[in-house]
C-alpha cells in the first residue's frame, strides 16, 4: 500500500521543487529575492519540524543552531579569510556539534522542562553574540567580505551577488533537505520518531533506546537548522545577532505551526505564507510581530494542525 | 553600601514579580511566558494614569497604584478565560499561547505607547541623608512596601479561606473539585492575582526606572531564575532566592558586565534545570 | 529433556517507603512452560512483573535471564534480550493503525540482527497479525478497535517481538467467553515457541493453560506447584478467602 503513494509522495515533493525552479523566471526582482531568503528559511523550518512535529520535542532554541551555523561560516570567512565552501562546511560543522553537545544534555529533560532549557540555551548563545562583540560586532552586525562573495568550482568561478544563482543554490539545498527528511520520515526511524511522540513508555518496552534515538533527531535536526544559517551568511553575505535572538526560535515554531508539524511540506508552506504576512504588514507598521502574535494563539486554539495538517487529516491521509 | 541598597531594592520588586509566576505554576501547573508583559502593562498604565489625570504626583501615584493592576488583572482574566481555559492548561500549548499573548500585549503598547522609555514622577521626593551619601526615602519606601506586601500574601495564604482554597487547589485539584471548589474559577483568579502582583511590583518602580514598551524582558528572565531556583509554590523559597539574586544581579551589575552576568545566571539556571530539576518540574505532584 | 531455567531471581525486593510491596522472592521459570502467577489483589503481582521487565528497579536482589544477569538492565534492553510484556492496562498507540502498531515491534525484532529489509518486515508483521486473528482489521486505527481487539493487538505486538519469555499481565479481563477461548487456543499456540508467565485472576483459564502455577501473597511467594497441588493448597485458599 506504501508503494501506491510512494509515487504520489515523489510526484508531490518533485513538483513543489520543480515549481520553485520555474518560478525564478518571472518572479521580478523583489520577490526572487525574497523568494531566495524563503527557501533558505524552509530549510530551517524543515529541521525545526523534524524534531517537533514527528518526535514531539518542543524546542525554543533552535534559533542557537541557525545562528551556529550563519557565524560558524560568517566568522571564519571573515577573520580567517575562508572560502566559501571552507566556510560553508565550518558553519555546518558547528552546528553538529552544538546540537550533539546541547542535545546530550537538553534530552535529559522533557515537556516544559525540556522547551525552557532550550531556550535558556538559545539565550546564552544570542547573549554570547553580544558579549563578544569585538568578533561579531553584536546587533550590527558583520558584512562579508569581498574574497566570501564568489567561490571557485571546477575551474569556474561563481559570484554570489548574482541573484540567480543565489537563486539556485539555495533551491539545490532546499531540495536536497526535502530529500533527507522524505527518507528519515518514511524509513524506520521515522516510525520509530512518531511512536516516541505518541507514546514514549510504550516505545521503550518495545526495545528502543528512546534517548539515543530522540539523540539522533536531535542532531540531524540542529544540524540542517546550522546548514540554513551557513548559507544565510554566505548568501546574504552578512551575519549578526538578530538571528540568534529568540525570535528566530519561535519564528521556526510559527512558520512549522501554520504549515503543518508532522507533515514534510508544511515548514515550507508555513516559511512562505508567513514571511508573506509578516512582509505584508511590515509594510503598515512597525509592530508585524503582533502578527506573530495573534497568529500563534489562533494557531494553537483552533488550528493546531495547521493547513498541512488538516488537510492530511480529511482528504490526503497518504501525505507524509 | 549603595550596590547592596541598589540590590534590596532590585530584590524586593523581584520577589513580587516571582511570586505572581510561582502562584501561577503552583497552582495552575502552567508557565505563563507572559509574565513579564503583565509587569510592563502595569507601569504603562500607571504613566497614563499620572499624566493623563495631571493631579499632584503623589495622588496620582496612588491612584495608578490602585487602578492599574486592576486593569492588569482584568486583561490577565480575560485571558485566562479566553485562551487558557480552552487549551484546558496543556503544558505545551499554554506555553506557546503565551508566548503569543507576550508578542500581542507587547506590540499593543508599542502602537499605543510609542517606542519611548517615558518616566512617572515619584509621589515624594526626600532624600534621607546616611553617613556616607544621600539616599531617596521613595526608593526605602518601595522596599517597605514590597515587604507589607509579601507578608499580605503570605497572611491571606496561609491564614485565610481564600489561600486555603487556593492552596487546596495548587496541591490535589480533583479532590479539591470533590468538595465542592470551583477549581475552574480559582484559575481564573489565580492567574489574575499572579499578574497584578507583577503589575503592583511595576508601579512601585516606573518613577524610579522609566515605562517602556520592552521593560518585560528582563525580570521575566529573572523572575523564571527565581521560581526555578526558589522552587515552584513556595513563599519561603521565592523570597530567599529573590533576595539572592536581586542582591547579586545587582552587585554584579554593577562590577561586571551585565550581559556576562546574565550570560552566566542563565547557563547556571538551565544547569539546574537538568541535572536538579526539584525545584520546578522534576517534582510533578502526582 | 534437561529443563532449562530461563528466569531466575534471588531475594528479589521492592519497597515503596514503609511498604514491601515485593520481599525477598526466589523464583524460577523454566523454559517453554506456561506459568501462572495467582495470587488476591495487593499481593504484588504488578510490581513484581514490573521488576522482572525492567520498569521498576528493585531495592534489593537480583534478576537472571538465560544465565545472564539482568539487574542493572533498563526495560529496552530486556526486551532486546528477549522479555517481552503486554500491559495490563492496554497502551497501543492509539492514533497509528493495527499494522503500524505491529510494525514497531517487528522492526525491533528484526533491527537486533542487522538492518531491516522491508520484505522481511512486512512478513512479519502479516504473521503477528494473522496468529491473533487481526487480518481484517489491520488498517483501522488501533484506538478505533473493541476493547477485545485491542487486547489481541497487545498480543501481536508481543509476539512481534519474537521474546524468549512473554508476560501477559491480566490479558483476558474484561474479554467475552468466546474471546477468552480463543485467547487461550492463542496462548497455547505461542507457548510452543515461547516460555509464558501469566497474570491472572480467571481461575479457569489458570488451570486450563497453566503448566504450574506460583502463588503470591503480600509480597512473598506463598506457594509453587501444578494446578493440582496449588488446589488443594489450605493456605492458598485461606489467602484467598481471607482469614
Amino acid at each position: 500500500m506504501r508503494q501506491h503513494s510512494a509515487f504520489k509522495v515523489v510526484g508531490l515533493h518533485l513538483a513543489v521543487i520543480v515549481a520553485f525552479f520555474l518560478a525564478q523566471f518571472v518572479l521580478p526582482d523583489y520577490h526572487h529575492l525574497a523568494v531566495t531568503r524563503v527557501m533558505i528559511l524552509a530549510i530551517f523550518a524543515l529541521g525545526y519540524n523534524l524534531l517537533f512535529g514527528y518526535t514531539g520535542l518542543l524546542s525554543l532554541g533552535h534559533a542557537l543552531f541557525f545562528a551556529a551555523g550563519l557565524y560558524g561560516a560568517g566568522l571564519t570567512a571573515f577573520h580567517l579569510g575562508w572560502s566559501v565552501p571552507a566556510a560553508f562546511a565550518a558553519g555546518v560543522g558547528a552546528g553538529f556539534f552544538a546540537s550533539l553537545v546541547i542535545g546530550v544534555v537538553a534530552l535529559r529533560t522533557s515537556g516544559v522542562a525540556f522547551m525552557i532549557v532550550t531556550m535558556m540555551f538559545s539565550q546564552v548563545a544570542y547573549l554570547a553574540s553580544l558579549y563578544f562583540t569585538t568578533y561579531t560586532r553584536g546587533e550590527e552586525g558583520l558584512v562579508m567580505p569581498e574574497a566570501a562573495r564568489h567561490f571557485d568550482l571546477f575551474g569556474v568561478t561563481f559570484s554570489l551577488t548574482d541573484p540567480s544563482l543565489r537563486y539556485n543554490i539555495a533551491l539545490l539545498l532546499l531540495a536536497v533537505t526535502l530529500i533527507v527528511v522524505l527518507i528519515v520520515v518514511r524509513g524506520p526511524m521515522g516510525r520509530v520518531l512518531i511512536a516516541i511522540r505518541e507514546n514514549e513508555p510504550r516505545t521503550l518496552m518495545l526495545g528502543y533506546n528512546t534517548f539515543l534515538i530522540k539523540l539522533k533527531a536531535f542532531v540531524i535536526s540542529g544540524t540542517i537548522s546550522s546548514i540554513a544559517g551557513a548559507a544565510y551568511a554566505l548568501l546574504f553575505a552578512y551575519v549578526g545577532s538578530s538571528f540568534a535572538s529568540i525570535q528566530y526560535s519561535i519564528e521556526a515554531l510559527l512558520f512549522t505551526l501554520l504549515g503543518g508539524a508532522g507533515t514534510v511540506l508544511g515548514p515550507v508552506l508555513g516559511t512562505f505564507a508567513m514571511f508573506y504576512l509578516i512582509d505584508i504588514v511590515s509594510g503598515f507598521t512597525a509592530a508585524y510581530l503582533l502578527v506573530t502574535g495573534i497568529a500563534l494563539i489562533a494557531l494553537v486554539l483552533f488550528f493546531p494542525k495547521g493547513i498541512l495538517g488538516t488537510i492530511r487529516e480529511r482528504w490526503m491521509t497518504w501525505l507524509p | 553600601m549603595l550596590a547592596t541598597l541598589e540590590g534590596l531594592l532590585q530584590a524586593a520588586v523581584l520577589t513580587l514579580i516571582a511570586l505572581g509566576l510561582s502562584l501561577v505554576f503552583g497552582v495552575m501547573r502552567i508557565v505563563n511566558v507572559a509574565h513579564g508583559e503583565f509587569y510592563m502593562l502595569g507601569a504603562v498604565i500607571a504613566w497614563f494614569v499620572a499624566s493623563l489625570l495631571s493631579l499632584h504626583p503623589a495622588i496620582g501615584f496612588f491612584l495608578a497604584l490602585v487602578i492599574s493592576p486592576l486593569l492588569v488583572g482584568l486583561v490577565a482574566y480575560a485571558s485566562e478565560r479566553l485562551i487558557l481555559k480552552r487549551l484546558k492548561y496543556d503544558p505545551e500549548a499554554t506555553i506557546v499561547a503565551t508566548i503569543g499573548m507576550l508578542y500581542v500585549i507587547q506590540q499593543v503598547v508599542l502602537i499605543g505607547f510609542g517606542p519611548d522609555a517615558r518616566p512617572v514622577e515619584a509621589p515624594f521626593y526626600y532624600r534621607i541623608r546616611l553617613p556616607w551619601f544621600g539616599y531617596s526615602a521613595y526608593n526605602l519606601f518601595v522596599m517597605a512596601a514590597a515587604v507589607v506586601l509579601l507578608i499580605g500574601c503570605w497572611y491571606i495564604l496561609t491564614r485565610t479561606r481564600l489561600g486555603l482554597i487556593m492552596r487546596a487547589t495548587q496541591f490535589d485539584s480533583e479532590t479539591a473539585q470533590a468538595f465542592g471548589i470551583p477549581v475552574d474559577k480559582v484559575y481564573g483568579y489565580v492567574f489574575a492575582a499572579g499578574a497584578m502582583l507583577a503589575a503592583v511590583a511595576a508601579v512601585l518602580i516606573v518613577p524610579i526606572r522609566q515605562a517602556h514598551y520592552l521593560m518585560g524582558l528582563d525580570p521575566l528572565l529573572l523572575s523564571f531564575i527565581v521560581v526555578i531556583i526558589g522552587g515552584l509554590g513556595s513563599l519561603r523559597g521565592t523570597v530567599v532566592a529573590a533576595l539572592i539574586i536581586g542582591l547579586s544581579d545587582g552587585i554584579i551589575s554593577v562590577f561586571f558586565s551585565p550581559t556576562l552576568a546574565k550570560m552566566l545566571s542563565t547557563l547556571l539556571v538551565a544547569l539546574v534545570l537538568v541535572f536538579k530539576p526539584e525545584g520546578l518540574f522534576g517534582a510533578k505532584a502526582r | 529433556m534437561a529443563a532449562v531455567t530461563l528466569l531466575h531471581t534471588k531475594g528479589l525486593s521492592r519497597r515503596f517507603g514503609g511498604l514491601k510491596a515485593v520481599q525477598n522472592v526466589d523464583f524460577d521459570l523454566k523454559q517453554g512452560e506456561i506459568r501462572a502467577l495467582i495470587g488476591p489483589n495487593g499481593a504484588g503481582k504488578t510490581t513484581f512483573v514490573s521488576l522482572l521487565s525492567g520498569r521498576i528497579v528493585p531495592t534489593e536482589g537480583h534478576v537472571f535471564f538465560e544465565g545472564e544477569e539482568v539487574t542493572g538492565d533498563p526495560a529496552w534492553r530486556r526486551v532486546r534480550k528477549g522479555i517481552a510484556y503486554t500491559f495490563q492496562i492496554t497502551s497501543v498507540y492509539a492514533k497509528l493503525t493495527a499494522y503500524e502498531n505491529v510494525a514497531l515491534a517487528a522492526q525491533s525484532a528484526l533491527s537486533r540482527s542487522g538492518a531491516v529489509r522491508k520484505k522481511d518486515l512486512d512478513r512479519a508483521i502479516a504473521e503477528a497479525i494473522e496468529k491473533v486473528g487481526l487480518s481484517d482489521r489491520a488498517r483501522m486505527k488501533a484506538g478505533e478497535l473493541s476493547y477485545g481487539h485491542q487486547r489481541l493487538l497487545e498480543v501481536a505486538m508481543g509476539l512481534a517481538l519474537r521474546p524468549k519469555l512473554l508476560m501477559l499481565d491480566e490479558p483476558t479481563q474484561g474479554l467475552s467467553d468466546a474471546e477468552i477461548d480463543n485467547f487461550c487456543a492463542l496462548v497455547r499456540d505461542i507457548a510452543r515457541n515461547a516460555t509464558i508467565l501469566l497474570i491472572e485472576h480467571n481461575m479457569p483459564v489458570v488451570m486450563q493453560l497453566a503448566d504450574s502455577i506460583t502463588v503470591l501473597n503480600a509480597g512473598e511467594i506463598l506457594a509453587n506447584g501444578t494446578p493440582a497441588e496449588i488446589r488443594a493448597n489450605p493456605a492458598v485458599q485461606a489467602a484467598y478467602l481471607g482469614s
